[in-house]
């Protein structure tokens, strides 16, 4: 600045060593006032243009404006840092701890038995299955004598009933909704039946109510090749692998020919997992259809079986204890 | 039923062992349970045979015996059995032995006198349950033979759990008849000559039950040794089916039961006077049965009798008066045949579940009768000497089980199974069964045999067929689905979905037992009619459900115990009415909430107990799940299991869905809770109703808000303020909002203040203030006359 004159220099470094020196907001504008503003250091020096040569008076404002310009520029540097500065200091002073838990309840979850049903409803669902349902106490026709369970039938002993006092029963399995869905919709049909169970007996391997699902499907040249069909697809789609299953004889007064249902676990192991069979044509008359018009198949699946196999439960009870921690595993 | 592999392969000859044989059973439908060694391991426990026993001389009970088990030098060993005597073969467990019990022969001291082994009984040999000495090995038996060869017991068990149609496998016979058939061998049966008679004591019958009892045989044997003992080789098969070994006349029937399927029975002939008489039994008739139990008979009830009066419940079990008994002499064997329906339910409602009912019940072959007598005389002779009387057998051919032809068409079996198969295969899958097979034109004209009571129709056979063809080979073909279309409906909230909302809200799904005690039901609902079981489990099961909340409860109290601090679950279900009629189901969405409101949070904040307001907002928004314009409304009400004051019944468009409420503090009380939960329950069905949402427009014009504080009486529910409000203040009042409710000393009292916000909006043009003033004064107007309410300035 050649044309700063001795007193200038001196003022405008102070000015700026003070500018250096400010540690906050309140400072630094006290420096601005104290030079920059109207009665300011440098403002004085303007106004003390007056005093000089008319000659030397445009070298010496602009010098004082250079001064001006250059303290400034140097005040809105020193306060953008300080801002910043102020800034980082507040944010530091606020911050929070994120790893602190979120508020608010958490989610809760759906019993792993509704979670298995409805997985199988969607699945069945898939293939035009629809949902029908039926009462949870039943009458002796539709439980046991519709599905071809004769009074004093030795196979009402695969049973043990639960009865009410006016002679009906708790269902003792799904089937009767069999019966019930012809009734109501006629056939062809294609339904699953869902609900709950109740039986007589209670040990480690039996609780006294527990749930089934029920298939049907009656229509035209239905076969038992196609009962295979579906329940193997079930399996797979179910438990999304790829799964080795065997089907082999066995009975249930209403279907004939009647099969059990066993699925090859990743251990090696058969395991069984529900009944099924074409159905008897006793049960299809019984439903006012035509055995010689219609054929159909019918399979019944353990719900709670199912989830053990699915989620590695491996005592039935816990379904009934309703233990939260146990409940908490499937949200 | 179990079957000794041994045995079967007496009259078979089948490739594979035990386990393939077990195989091949349960895929043709006899589902075995268990494969299983007969015995438990034995190696190193020879046939000893006594040759000198002396007293010990330190122990009184314990003698020493000098024992040959077929080595240089007789073992010396020490025994404590009573029944051990010189010349007795007996197994010695030699040194170095484990027996079952995984005790283990050293040779030692017993009371300062060696004893180099261990004389068994059958039950330290795992042979028996309990015994009461020494087990007694035929006097030839070679010492030294491992006694593992001498009684067989390399032999395997394969217990198969029949099912109900299958009473021709409830025999050695007929497993190995399905064995044969599934493997297309020649099965050797058992040939049993006819028995001539040395004498001519025979007992007359009187078959006076037709269809019940068509055949009866019997036969007189005189003079039989009580002192004969059954041999081993009967004993271990009897012991290998699970049947215990009493005497030799009983154990014969059982030997025959098991070999043929023919229940037998065996009366003292010294006790029966006159005839045999097959009859129904008369009202008032009472019988003492051979587990002492007197049965009170009926006309339903078939019973075998004489001159005296019932000697038996035909076909389920016998009776005492008549019974044989070790000392018997003299014996009379029945081997008759008991239709299916005579017997049926008869053994469940006496409580006798029999080897004989069970297989009467599920029927048995009625050409065996004289089979079965003539091999159980053959085997009785053979052990207990006597001399038989000729067979006695009187038959109803007209009162047989009708065995009519069956009619198997080709195209129907192909039809049902879906499969294919040439004429040849059928006929001789068939065939293999021991049914008689006629090809007719369409198929097979198919006669069932006498032991197959499960063949009546057409598809009785399809099933045979496939079973033996195997249920493998039938192929798996994909049904063409119809093409259908998802429902989606809007109309009806689908279950799942009031699940999730309740989820999302931190609900867990509980899931109870629909049977509850009658008692708590009574304490929480009142008394009223219920569904009772006639046979609970147990006494606190005894009662259908009449709502969800004891099975909640139950819940609260069971997670409490496990240190549960907040419960916060519902459950979807079925509950019991009891109509005049029948009983009534309804599905219910029920739920119950304790502890604070919200979790314990770090941010802190009082832990409040969670009161009604909290749940109301999850009971919304189940509403909203049913589509626009369906809130709930919440009127105070009473419901005994709830507190007064704070129990609301729960309304949508007039209709009650239900109840809302903090559980009454007598309840609390009586199951021990500090503080109440918040119990509601919710009609499913008619939460489901739901309505598609409908369009309006919305205003592009400002809303205005205008605060009212209302005094008005404590009693008054805000609800009706709104009620009244949104009346009197039309379209244009868009919204009432409650934003404060005081009551205290700054206002008299019963009196409280309710503050309003009155959200106002035109469609069509900017409200004007004297247009909202007259809103305001319309809403103020309506709370003065109908609540004579004032405004708080």
């Amino acid at each position: 600045m050649g044309g700063m004159n001795a007193e200038l220099k001196p003022l405008l470094d102070a000015a700026l060593e003070k500018v250096a020196a400010s540690r906050d907001l309140a400072a630094l504008d006290a420096v601005r006032v104290d030079y920059l503003g109207k009665k300011g250091q440098l403002t004085q020096q303007l106004k003390s243009l007056g005093g000089l040569p008319a000659a030397e008076r445009p070298a010496a404002g602009q010098a004082i404006n250079a001064a001006k310009a250059e303290l400034a520029a140097a005040l809105a540097e020193r306060k953008e840092m300080l801002e910043a500065a102020a800034l980082a200091a507040s944010l530091q002073a606020d911050a929070v701890d994120v790893s602190l838990p979120g508020r608010g309840e958490p989610v809760g979850g759906l019993h792993p038995v509704t979670r298995t049903l409805q997985r199988i409803e969607r699945i069945f669902a898939g293939a035009g299955f629809a949902v029908a349902e039926g009462p949870e106490i039943e009458d002796d026709f539709h439980n046991f004598t519709a599905l071809n369970f004769p009074p004093d039938h030795p196979a009402r002993a695969m049973h043990d009933t639960f009865f009410v006092a006016d002679g009906r029963v708790l269902r003792t399995h799904t089937s009767p909704v069999q019966i019930r869905a012809i009734e109501a919709r006629g056939v062809p049909i294609r339904v699953i039946a869902p609900g709950k169970v109740y039986r007589c007996d209670s040990d480690q391997t039996h609780t006294p109510m527990f749930h089934q699902v029920e298939g049907l499907v009656v229509d035209d040249g239905v076969s038992f090749a196609h009962l295979k069909a579906v329940m193997h697809e079930f399996v797979e789609r179910f438990f999304e692998r790829p799964v080795e299953m065997r089907f082999r004889p066995s009975y249930f007064p209403f279907t004939e020919p009647s099969a059990e249902m066993d699925i090859l676990s990743e251990a090696g192991k058969w395991l069984e997992i529900g009944g099924c069979g074409m159905v008897h044509p006793n049960v299809l008359r019984s439903a006012g259809v035509d055995p010689e018009r219609y054929t159909g198949y019918a399979f019944g699946m353990g719900v709670e079986r199912l989830a053990m196999l699915r989620y590695g439960v491996d005592d039935l009870r816990v379904f009934f204890d309703n233990d939260l921690r146990f409940l908490r595993q499937f949200v | 039923m179990k079957v000794s592999e041994r045995w079967l392969r007496e009259w078979l000859e089948v490739e594979g062992d035990a386990v393939r044989i077990a195989e091949q059973l349960t895929m043709a439908g006899l589902e075995v349970d268990g494969v299983a060694p007969c015995a438990p391991p034995l190696a190193g426990v020879v046939v000893g045979r006594v040759l000198e026993v002396g007293q010990h001389p330190d122990a009184d009970r314990l003698s020493l015996c000098q024992v040959d088990v077929g080595a240089a030098a007789p073992l010396q060993i020490v025994c404590g059995a009573s029944n051990v005597r010189a010349g007795g073969a007996y197994p010695v467990a030699t040194a170095g032995t484990r027996l079952p019990d995984g005790l283990k022969i050293k040779r030692g001291k017993l009371r300062g006198q060696v004893s180099e082994g261990m004389l068994c009984s059958a039950a330290e040999l795992g042979l028996a349950e309990n015994a009461a000495g020494l087990l007694d090995l035929p006097a030839e038996a070679l010492p030294g033979t491992a006694v593992t060869e001498l009684l067989g017991l390399d032999d395997t068990v394969i217990d198969i759990d029949l099912t109900p149609n299958r009473a021709d496998c409830f025999s050695m016979l007929g497993v190995a008849r399905d064995l044969a058939a599934i493997n297309g061998v020649q099965l050797a049966e058992p040939e049993v000559p006819a028995v001539a008679p040395t004498e001519d004591e025979s007992v007359g019958v009187v078959l006076d039950a037709g269809a019940a009892c068509p055949v009866f045989a019997s036969r007189v044997i005189s003079g039989i040794d009580p002192n004969a003992v059954t041999p081993l080789w009967m004993t271990e098969r009897l012991r290998r089916a699970g049947i215990k070994s009493l005497y030799p006349a009983v154990d014969v029937t059982n030997y025959v039961l098991l070999e043929l399927g023919q229940p037998m029975h065996a009366y003292d002939r010294a006790r029966l006077q006159g005839e045999f008489v097959v009859r129904w039994a008369r009202p008032g008739e009472t019988l003492e049965l051979i587990n002492t139990q007197t049965a009170e008979l009926d006309s339903d009830v078939l019973v075998v009798a004489d001159a005296t009066g019932p000697l038996g419940m035909a076909g389920v079990m016998g009776g005492a008066a008549s019974a044989v008994s070790a000392a018997t002499i003299d014996i009379v064997l029945e081997s008759a045949f008991f239709a299916p329906s005579a017997v049926a339910g008869r053994a469940r409602r006496f409580g006798l579940h029999t080897d004989a009912s069970l297989r009467f019940e599920r029927g048995v072959d009625f050409s065996n009768q004289v089979r079965a007598l003539e091999r159980a005389t053959q085997l009785l002779l053979d052990i207990a000497g006597g001399r038989p009387g000729p067979v006695h057998e009187q038959r109803m051919a007209a009162h047989l089980p009708p065995r009519p032809a069956v009619h198997l068409r080709r195209e129907r079996l192909a039809r049902v199974l879906g499969l294919e198969l040439d004429d040849n295969t059928v006929a001789e899958l068939l065939q293999r069964l021991g049914l008689e097979v006629v090809a007719v034109s369409d198929g097979w004209d198919v006669t069932p045999s006498a032991a197959r009571f499960d063949i009546a129709i057409e598809e009785d056979l399809i099933e045979e067929v496939a079973r033996l063809h195997g249920y493998g080979r039938v192929p798996a073909v994909a049904q063409p689905a119809p093409t259908q279309l998802a429902a989606a409906t809007e109309t009806r909230v689908a279950p799942a979905q009031l699940r999730a909302t309740l989820a999302s809200r931190g609900y867990l799904e509980v899931v109870t037992y629909s049977f509850v005690d009658p008692a708590e039901q009574e304490l929480l609902l009142g008394a009223a009619p219920e569904t009772r079981l006639a046979n609970p489990l147990a006494s606190d099961m005894a009662v259908m459900r009449r709502s969800l909340l004891p099975g909640l409860l139950a819940v609260l109290s069971a997670n409490r115990k496990r240190q549960q601090e907040r419960v916060r679950v519902f459950e979807y279900g079925v509950t019991f009415g009891h109509g005049a009629d029948a009983a009534t189901e309804s599905v219910l969405l029920g739920g119950l909430v304790w502890g604070s409101a919200l979790p314990e949070h770090w941010s802190g904040g009082a832990a409040r107990p969670v009161d009604i307001f909290d749940i109301k907002s999850d009971l919304d928004a189940l509403a909203q799940q049913s589509g626009f314009g369906n809130g709930l409304n919440y009127v105070k009400a009473e419901h005994a299991a709830l507190r007064p004051g704070r129990t609301a019944r729960v309304e949508r468009d007039g209709a009650v869905l239900g109840w809302l409420g903090e559980l009454h503090p007598r309840i609390c009380r009586a199951i021990g809770l500090a503080t109440a939960p918040v119990v509601f329950e919710l009609d499913a069905t008619g939460l489901r109703e739901a309505t598609p949402p409908r369009y309006r427009a919305v205003s592009r014009f400002p809303s205005v808000r205008r605060d009212l504080a209302v005094l008005v009486a404590e009693e008054v529910p805000a609800s009706d303020l709104v009620d009244v409000a949104r009346m009197q203040g039309g379209a244009v009042l868009r919204d009432v909002i409650v934003f404060d409710v005081y009551t205290g000393d700054a206002i008299e009292k019963g009196l409280k203040s309710v503050a309003l916000g009155l959200i106002l909006q035109e469609t069509s043009s900017t409200l004007t203030e004297p247009e909202i003033d007259r809103v305001v004064h319309s809403v103020v107007t309506g709370f003065s006359e109908r609540f004579n309410a004032s405004i708080r300035e």
